[in-house]
């Protein structure tokens, strides 16, 4: 990169980028170094056992599981950023936002609600059973929703908005010109889209997909509800029943390795991709008008994702809150809800500025070791999330005995535990598991400046810092405000690292849900439900038009 | 960038101070709503704030890497096995206290006063009322029975409640025919193991199957529900069975409470147990959550007894099925019970 003969002045700014992003990424890969430290010690071997018994199960399990939601949710997501950001269509507008719905529901919410209106005792089951007269579950067959295919449903209808963010976003900072040229070329929209927005958006959908399978990989809450038996579920049988933590964390490293594969498989693909955009971002975007049958099927294929994924867990969840309004209601919950959206609020600024700062710092200095440790510090999302919990208290805890141990011995007062138990190690936790998030969104979005912006704004004299605030992040908000609202709305959601992490007294509106549902009670986690869907759907919503606010259109 | 004065500013913000006068720290396996009013009596009579972190996984680890200086006081827990777990990690002290000794019977503690059983609880046979005869099943053992091919629900093998009554097979039995008996369960499954008890006796009330196995109190409580009459309804078709009556007696565990090692409140922590032990909260335990209180001479739920009745414990003691609990889980996997 010609860029870089400016920094072989190495000025001290640059140098202070390096240090700090190698910082960022060794603190970051800590919790993961602690796992694999506790898996040296096992306190005996499960291998065998596991081998003879179960493990395939959960290897086979798990694939089908991460295949069966990566086609859902890819397929999903790419055709509705598609009919989005090339067609007009009625309801257009609406949908454009609402197809992120979705993201607000945890999966173990919508598991929970499709469980309750698809089983045996459910009201589509009743009303068949009424219909033609079926007294007994051995006189018809129904499909279990509690299944694998249950299971890949339920993930694929809530992390395809994963898919479609991003893939909308590439979708909207591609230059028109590059479309028209195909037009002019005698593509049909289709073709063009095919041929030329689709491949040009493949880092972007990478990246999408590659969070769905992480996701998909963590979950606990839908596969346990569902009874599926997949690796994580296998992780924690053997920490928690054969009090076995050093295996469990073997296990949890062989599944890294799977991640691994993820990722050196989808890096391989695009090692010869490399695109810019150039500077006719302000040129509008052309829509074309669809009519008759196909503005239909469009409408149709926007429309059934948001009624499956949201409308209808939504109002499932308001009859229940509406029904039970008085034993749900909690004084708590305005606590609770302040509780959720502080926090992951700042963990979602946090993150994405962790994220910005690897991914700057890669861009100033191509340094193989940032780049790697980057990419294990990103490893976080897919460990399970209670045993990255437990990776986390380990250094936390050996830190903070330690300075009190320093502090004892030296000055004779004693600092207790400084970080361990604060909202500080939930923060830090929350940066760990979704910085995969906002360094891929960041990475991607900062990929498609051209470094001869770069070039032109440090030949007039400015720094690295300076060309940033000045040049980069005005043309990478969509990808910054895209990482924001991911962690923002995972971050609501989340809940086992919360659980085992928090300090006294301290709860969250997913624990209160999680509390009640476990003890399948869903009448009263409902309200407790509907208030993480309503407060995480507000920054969908704002940083939505944000996003799109950055492109103009064109209806033909 | 990284301004080590601005890091520790925002450390100190975020740090809160554990260490005000009167209160008393819990790290809990057990839910909330169990817990909380008896909590709430206790800091109404003696004033002693009582904190908690809820979890139901993790704190073990959590309080093992606090180390001396955990503001952990008290673990609370729900299954022997985890009861077991905190003495044999050494995260735990003993406690010498009269009342605790006059109030909770022998079997129900710890040989080195490391934990108490507050409440009990019996692994019960839930049948369906029409479609199995009184009489027809009295004992776990008859669960294997061939006869009740396809009807029997159950949730996983692998939780705790269910690895305690397989550990305590393995403990009558020996490991060989405790296999042979899972495997014979396994075939009488109506469906894979999915749900919590509750769902057990919903799926009876429901004609998924006719037998099912359960913890007592969720019975009771459903009975007991006003807020959800749905759930009186199911449990109106069921009846609870307490097996083995004719040997050993039905199998039982307990929820248990101990005192950190490191407590630093261990006084106020000490209050709580013996507050827990007494007879106003031992009432709260029986009926607010249908459990057996452990105190002689406190009643159980009007409820509870009129079903139930003085039924055999098995005295088996709970150290040995704590003991089992790996073997057991291995036992789950070997069977392929969750499959």
């Amino acid at each position: 990169m010609a860029f870089l003969s400016y920094s072989r002045q190495r000025s001290i700014n640059g140098q202070g980028w390096l240090l700090s992003a190698s910082v960022a990424a060794i603190m970051v890969a800590l919790p993961l170094l602690s796992i694999f430290w506790l898996a040296l010690f096992p306190t005996d071997n499960i291998w065998p056992h596991l081998l003879s018994t179960v493990l395939p199960n959960y290897v086979i399990t798990t694939l089908t599981l991460m295949l069966g939601v990566g086609v859902l949710a890819g397929s999903i997501g790419i055709v509705s950023a598609w009919l989005i950001s090339t067609y007009h269509f009625p309801g257009r507008r609406v949908f454009e936002w609402a197809l992120l719905l979705p993201m607000a529901v945890p999966a173990y919410v919508i598991a929970y609600v499709y469980t309750d209106l698809l089983e045996y005792s459910g009201p589509l089951q009743a009303w068949l059973r009424e219909l033609f007269s079926w007294k007994t579950p051995r006189d018809y067959w129904f499909p279990p929703i509690r299944s694998l295919g249950g299971a890949i449903w339920m993930l694929g209808l809530v992390l395809y908005p994963y898919v479609y963010l991003l893939a909308r976003a590439s979708f909207l900072e591609q230059a028109a010109t590059v479309k028209d040229a195909a037009r002019t070329l005698g593509c049909t929209p289709l073709q063009a889209f095919l041929r030329v927005s689709l491949p040009m958006a493949r880092p972007a959908i990478a990246v999408g997909l590659s969070l769905v399978m992480m996701e998909t990989l963590n979950d606990f809450g839908t596969v346990d509800f569902f009874a599926v038996k997949t690796l994580t579920a296998g992780i924690y049988d053997t920490w928690l029943n054969m009090g076995n933590l050093g295996g469990a964390a073997q296990l949890a490293a062989l599944m890294l390795i799977f991640v691994v594969v993820l990722i050196v498989m989808e890096k391989q693909g695009r090692s010869r991709q490399r695109q810019f955009q150039q500077g006719d971002r302000f040129k509008a975007i052309q829509l074309h008008r669809l009519r008759g049958f196909r503005a239909a099927l469009a409408w149709i294929s926007c429309a059934v994702p948001v009624l499956a994924g949201f409308i209808v867990p939504l109002l499932d969840l308001a009859r229940y809150a509406w029904r039970h309004a008085e034993q749900s209601w909690s004084p708590d919950f305005l606590r609770l809800a302040w509780n959720s959206l502080a926090l992951a609020l700042a963990a979602a600024v946090l993150c994405t500025v962790l994220g910005l700062l690897l991914a700057y710092a890669k861009r100033l200095y191509r340094s193989r070791l940032l780049s790697s440790m980057t990419q294990a510090a990103t490893l976080g999302y897919a460990m399970p999330s209670a045993v990255l919990a437990i990776g986390i208290i380990i250094p936390f805890a050996a830190f903070d005995n330690t300075l009190d141990g320093w502090l004892r011995n030296s000055l004779g007062i004693s600092s207790g535990l400084l970080l361990s138990g604060t909202l500080f190690t939930l923060l830090f936790a929350y940066s760990v598991r979704f910085l995969a998030i906002s360094a891929g969104s960041v990475e991607s979005s900062l990929g498609k400046v051209t470094p001869s912006m770069d070039m032109a704004c440090r030949s007039m004299g400015y720094n690295a810092s300076q060309t940033l605030v000045k040049v980069h992040l005005p043309l990478i908000r969509g990808g910054l405000l895209t990482a924001v609202l991911v962690v923002f709305v995972d971050c609501m959601k989340e809940l086992p690292t919360t659980l085992v992490l928090r300090p006294f007294n301290f709860d969250t509106l997913a624990i209160h849900v999680y509390q009640y549902a476990s003890d399948e009670r869903l009448p009263e986690a409902s309200l407790a439900a509907l208030l993480i869907v309503l407060v995480g759907i507000i920054p969908v919503i704002l940083l939505s038009r944000t996003i799109t606010a950055t492109r103009r259109y064109r209806i033909q | 960038m990284f301004k080590p004065s601005v890091l520790l500013l925002t450390v100190a913000a975020f740090t809160t101070s554990v260490n005000a006068a009167e209160e008393v720290n819990v790290y809990s396996y057990r839910a909330p709503f169990l817990i909380q009013p008896m909590f709430d009596q206790f800091t109404q009579e003696t004033g002693v704030k009582v904190n908690v972190v809820y979890a139901d996984k993790g704190l073990l680890e959590r309080l093992q890497n606090e180390g001396q200086n955990s503001p952990a006081d008290l673990i609370m827990t729900v299954d022997i096995g985890v009861v077991h777990d905190v003495k044999t990690r050494g995260l735990s002290q003993p406690v010498a206290s009269e009342l605790l000794e006059q109030n909770i019977p022998q079997h129900f503690q710890d040989p080195d006063n490391h934990w108490f059983a507050l409440t009990s609880r019996a692994r019960l046979i839930y049948a369906s009322k029409d479609r199995v005869q009184q009489g027809e099943i009295t004992s776990y053992e008859q669960l294997a029975d061939p006869k009740w091919q396809g009807r029997i629900c159950t949730r996983s093998g692998k939780h705790n409640y269910n690895l305690g009554l397989i550990g305590s097979m393995i403990s009558h039995h020996g490991e060989a025919e405790a296999e042979q008996w899972l495997t014979g369960v396994k075939a009488n499954l109506a469906r894979r193991p999915e749900g919590n008890d509750r769902a057990q006796i919903r799926a009876i009330a429901e004609g998924q199957c006719d037998l099912a196995i359960g913890n007592s109190y969720y019975f009771f409580k459903m009975l007991n529900n006003q807020e959800n009459p749905e759930e009186i309804e199911w449990a109106r078709q069921v009846t609870p069975i307490a097996p083995n009556q004719q040997d050993r007696g039905t199998h039982m565990n307990i929820s248990g409470i101990s005192l950190a090692k490191y407590a630093p409140h261990k006084d106020n922590a000490i209050k709580l147990m013996e507050f827990l032990s007494q007879d106003e909260a031992q009432h709260m335990y029986a009926d607010l959550n249908q459990e057996f209180p452990v105190k002689a001479g406190v009643q159980r739920s009007e409820l509870l007894q009129s079903y139930l009745g003085d039924f055999k414990q098995d005295e088996l003691p709970l150290v040995k099925i704590a003991e089992t609990r790996e073997a057991a889980s291995k036992l789950v996997d070997k069977v392929g019970f969750d499959n």
